[in-house]
């Protein structure tokens, strides 16, 4: 602009940018151009404003930083050429976004534009205005735009339109001021005018139900009667694409109708012809005219029925989905989806097509087409599809595997019509695609076939089997050494033979080789070398004969690097020197039915760092003597496995139970490594030490803490670890642990004796609900908090299915206690259950908590959530 | 609704970007990175459409740049398709026979026609020769402006 300027010019700039061979050198030039524009800036001189912005615009696209060329835009749309304005406005939509308070200095100068006699100039503040307006700009400016679009220039009167749709997006509570222009606008002949109209129409309905109805009733008929037109009118060359006119405008017009003739029976019928008419006339072989087709069957399928315009619909899907074009298959797919609620048996016809295209190259279409052949999936075609699937799944792409695996898995949780099958599905896709399974699947599983008793030795073997071939599949192995370990006495016997299978050879080593290779292969991850760990514990009771192998193996890993796989290699090797002397079997039993029940519940509500006790008294099974308390261990021991965040999920209280907690191994120092005697043995297996300062509440088996804050039975194990006898692993310790059990709630008074004393607080308090929190801290523990809750029931009604749930941040450790019953009678009827918090942060942050609680009132789900922020501080 | 429009040469350098949608710098160069990875990926037989993070990404290639626009999953990816189209066919008629090149060098007159295209994400003129107009009116202004900028009564009037 200055010819005296020293600067360079944009295009100069863009020159030498373009020349630079490497990075480094353009980064040199831009360093050099930013300093010169920074200096011009602080220059303040008007001249080379202009210039500096544009290049700054290249410059930012480049992707370097420009806000220091910000305030510059201001300056150049506040000044009064059009030429400054119009590169001020630019820059000002390309450098700023609606969340810069930059931003909120451009409004005065955005409505004396708005104002201004210029149309041009008034184009610019609106586009931008349309493009980047944050919700305050859209309140402050809405009666200037709403004004504008009565302007007279259309080319106003559209942008003024569009900056509606924006404004009324941002602020909903806006949009009944919009409604009479909007619907002044669809009269309009201007093309531009109407189509932005149509949509700001559109949006109106969207989000106002006033105007969904007024534009109903007034519009319907005009609409319907400018569709006709256009489709209808002769060519007009401005307008034509592809022998249609404006698609564009066809295309508005049919999303408007769409939500016009949803939910109304009335306005359906009215739009029927035309729709008809377009569905039957548009031309299909361009691209422009599928685009009207596809809209105009988006429309058909989204009004009240007209079944005979439905079977239009279809009829043109199934054209869509034969065709070459690879965008328009896409587009079938898509629909298909949703013709599925209506006319599912139209969509089964197409089957076999669809499933081609989960067979495509092309990954957009695989992933629709999948997409839609898991909604196709019913009791009657499960078995057909899923082998089409499965066998795909041996040839697929590496990155589709995992989509797919996760598909043919919900596929057939679903849907599947016998466990037997369902076993052998989910065998087929842990073998092909195994390292893509996620953790609940297979946790899932395992639940399955421990329920399945009838199936145990076709699993194992099965199982067996697939693990040869297939031992690269990490949790195929994880399955198969849980059940090598579990029924690897099936494997060895060919117990529970089903017709359909092969009878097979297995000796009691071949089994061992299986696990030892797992533990032994460096590629293993801790996960399975764990459970290895325990299925070898488990096998050298079922094998007695080469017991004396699997203890070489098992002492293998006292030299493992994880802390946590050396000391159970310890523990456990004892167990088998041992284990001729103490009546130990019982221990390494079988693992009781995992309960699917409370696994499903578990799998769906398992939120990271949230636990989620059932509010039932613990289940204690007098089926052994130490079966009942591995019961009860199971329970709590899943619990806090779902409380620590580094630990998997669910089935990892297989790990637990035998005490291999992955997750907190460095914390827990609960067991002592040499085992002194055999009740000693027994209690240290379940994790229930004798309790030592050193023991921290982050320890999986809660037991342990549990005797921590109860004194009394604390006392109860100490005498019962010093003076019960090695055989005595019978009655006397078994009622001693249920008095651990039962002893859960400690007693108030103790705790208040132990630590500085915190004010209860109310924690939540709704209609119907309240809840009290009182603390107390155990002695020498600052960082732990034990939280006694009370809930009360203040509402007229009984709760039932009461489910106290509790999640909180990372800093924190939360472990929930069983509550004392699931039931809140009405009236003040109250429920109390510990929870102990452990912070990690203690000192520097505060608790916070946040809790759902769901029970049921006269049969009906209650759920309530909140935020608990008044804990007392320093906790 | 489209979020944004995109326009990156097949080397993976941006000639022009459009954010409907509030993006961070971070988050926009993310988005960047990240599209261009997989669209300039993908084989020429294969259909326009990407989805990505629930939404969905519609391309098309001409010459050695691709057209790209991010939208709902809901909307008519055919049509966006034919908006590219009526952009790149605007483009090349105001350049005459577009390029690279005259995107690279004229990048601020790209914006302008793709603002008298779309505003707040959604179309707003189906006709080529209403644009041509219009941004051929601006142009005159701003030549006007200049013409008189560079008089030398005006430069007489600024230096003294």
């Amino acid at each position: 602009m200055n010819p005296f300027s020293s600067s360079t010019r944009l295009r100069d700039m863009i020159r030498s940018i373009r020349a630079c061979k490497t990075a480094a050198e353009e980064r040199g030039v831009v360093r050099k151009e930013c300093a010169d524009i920074r200096a011009s800036i602080n220059e303040n001189d008007p001249h080379d404003r202009h210039r500096n912005l544009a290049k700054l615009m290249f410059i930012h696209m480049l992707g370097y930083p420009t806000h220091f060329g910000q305030m510059e835009c201001l300056k150049l749309i506040a000044s009064p050429g059009f030429p400054e304005k119009r590169i001020g406005y630019l820059g000002l939509m390309l450098l700023l976004d609606e969340r810069q308070e930059v931003l909120m200095l451009v409004t005065n100068s955005l409505k004396q534009d708005l104002n201004h006699t210029n149309q041009y100039v008034v184009g610019l503040a609106l586009c931008a205005l349309g493009n980047i307006c944050s919700a305050e700009m859209a309140r402050d400016l809405a009666p200037e735009v709403e004004r504008l679009i009565q302007f007279r220039d259309p080319n106003i009167r559209k942008k003024a339109a569009l900056c509606s749709t924006r404004i009324v997006r941002k602020v909903p509570d806006l949009a009944e001021n919009f409604i009479n222009a909007a619907s002044s606008l669809l009269k309009e002949k201007h093309h531009g005018v109407l189509i932005t109209g149509v949509q700001l129409c559109y949006e109106l309905c969207t989000i106002n139900d006033e105007a969904l109805e007024f534009f109903r009733k007034k519009c319907t008929e005009g609409l319907i009667k400018t569709l006709r037109d256009i489709t209808n009118s002769a060519y007009q060359p401005e307008y034509d694409v592809a022998g249609i006119t404006d698609p564009f405008l066809h295309i508005r017009l049919l999303k408007l109708l769409r939500v016009l003739g949803h939910g109304d029976a009335d306005a359906s019928d009215l739009m029927t012809d035309i729709l008809a008419q377009v569905a039957t006339k548009t031309e299909s072989n361009k691209n422009a005219g599928n685009a009207v087709l596809y809209e105009c069957v988006e429309t058909i399928m989204a009004i009240e029925d007209t079944s005979s315009l439905r079977v239009l619909a279809i009829n043109i899907l199934g054209r869509f989905l034969s065709n070459r074009d690879n965008n328009i298959r896409y587009v079938a797919l898509n629909m298909l989806m949703k013709a599925i609620a209506f006319d599912d048996q139209a969509v089964q016809r197409h089957r076999v097509t669809i499933l081609e295209c989960v067979k495509d190259p092309d990954a957009s279409i695989r992933k629709r087409a999948l997409e839609l052949v898991s909604l196709l999936v019913n009791e009657n075609n499960v078995k057909q599809l899923t082998k089409e699937l499965t066998d795909y799944l041996e040839i697929s792409d590496e990155d589709f595997k995992e989509d797919l695996s996760a598909k043919i898995c919900s596929i057939v949780e679903k849907f599947s019509p016998e466990k037997i099958w369902y076993i052998d599905q989910m065998l087929k896709v842990l073998s092909e695609a195994g390292k893509f399974v996620k953790d609940d699947v297979w946790h899932a599983l395992i639940v399955v076939i421990s329920n399945a008793s009838e199936l145990h030795g076709y699993t194992v073997r099965a199982l067996y089997k697939a693990v040869l071939t297939y031992s690269e599949q990490e949790t195929l192995v994880r399955v198969a050494i849980w059940c090598i370990g579990e029924y690897g006495d099936l494997l060895v016997n060919n117990v529970g033979m089903l017709g359909i299978e092969d009878p097979i050879t297995v000796t009691e080593c071949d089994a061992v080789d299986v696990v030892e290779d797992a533990i032994t292969r460096h590629n293993s991850d801790m996960t399975t070398k764990a459970m290895a760990l325990v299925a070898l514990l488990k096998l050298s009771s079922r094998f007695p004969s080469i017991s004396e192998r699997i203890k070489d193996v098992i002492l293998k890993q006292k030299g493992s690097l994880l802390l946590e796989m050396q000391q159970r290699a310890i523990e456990f090797n004892s167990i088998v020197e041992r284990h001729k002397n103490i009546r130990w079997s019982s221990l390494v039993e079988r693992m009781p039915v995992l309960d699917e029940a409370t696994f499903n519940v578990r799998r769906a509500g398992s939120l990271p760092a949230s636990v989620s006790t059932m509010a039932k008294p613990s289940v204690s099974i007098p089926n052994g003597v130490s079966a009942a308390p591995l019961v009860d261990l199971l329970d709590l021991g899943s619990d806090d496995i779902l409380a620590a965040p580094s630990s998997s999920s669910g089935a990892d209280f297989l790990q637990d139970l035998l005490g291999v907690d992955l997750g907190s191994s460095s914390a827990q120092s609960g067991a002592t490594p040499a085992p002194k005697a055999g009740t000693d043995l027994l209690l240290d297996i379940l994790s229930i030490g004798t309790p030592s300062p050193a023991q921290n509440s982050t320890s999986a088996i809660d037991l342990l803490s549990t005797a921590d804050m109860n004194n009394n039975s604390s006392t109860a194990l100490d005498t019962l670890s010093s003076s019960a006898p090695p055989h005595i692993a019978t009655t006397a310790s078994a009622g001693g642990m249920f008095d651990l059990l039962d002893g859960l709630s400690p007693s108030p008074s103790k705790e208040a004796t132990n630590g500085p004393a915190y004010p209860p607080i109310v924690a939540y308090e709704s209609s119907s609900l309240k809840i009290e929190f009182t603390f107390s801290k155990p002695s020498g523990n600052p960082q732990t908090t034990n939280v006694e809750a009370t809930f009360i029931n203040i509402s007229p009604n009984t709760f039932t299915d009461f489910v106290f749930q509790a999640a909180v941040p990372k800093f924190l450790q939360l472990h929930l206690d069983p509550a004392s019953s699931n039931t809140l009678p009405a009236n003040g009827g109250k429920v109390t259950q510990n929870l102990r918090v452990t912070n990690s942060q203690h000192g520097k942050k505060s608790l916070v908590m946040r809790m759902r609680i769901g029970y049921k009132v006269n049969g009906k789900d209650v759920l309530e959530e909140g935020q608990i922020n008044n804990f007392p501080r320093g906790l | 609704m489209i979020h944004f429009v995109l326009l990156v040469s097949r080397q993976g350098k941006v000639r022009l970007t459009k954010w409907y949608s509030p993006y961070t710098q971070k988050e926009r160069s993310k988005v960047i990175r990240e599209l261009s990875g997989v669209i300039l990926n993908r084989g020429p037989k294969l259909c326009n459409f990407v989805e990505w993070r629930g939404y969905k990404v519609v391309y098309k290639r001409y010459a050695s740049l691709y057209f790209c626009m991010c939208i709902d999953a809901e909307d008519n990816e055919l049509e966006v398709l034919e908006i590219i189209h009526h952009y790149v066919e605007i483009l090349d008629r105001y350049f005459g026979s577009v390029c690279e090149l005259d995107l690279i060098f004229h990048f601020h007159k790209a914006y302008y026609i793709l603002d008298e295209l779309l505003i707040a994400g959604e179309l707003q003129e189906s006709s080529k020769k209403t644009v041509a107009r219009i941004i051929s009116a601006q142009d005159q202004m701003v030549e006007a402006a200049k013409e008189e900028a560079g008089s030398i009564s005006y430069i007489i009037a600024q230096t003294t």
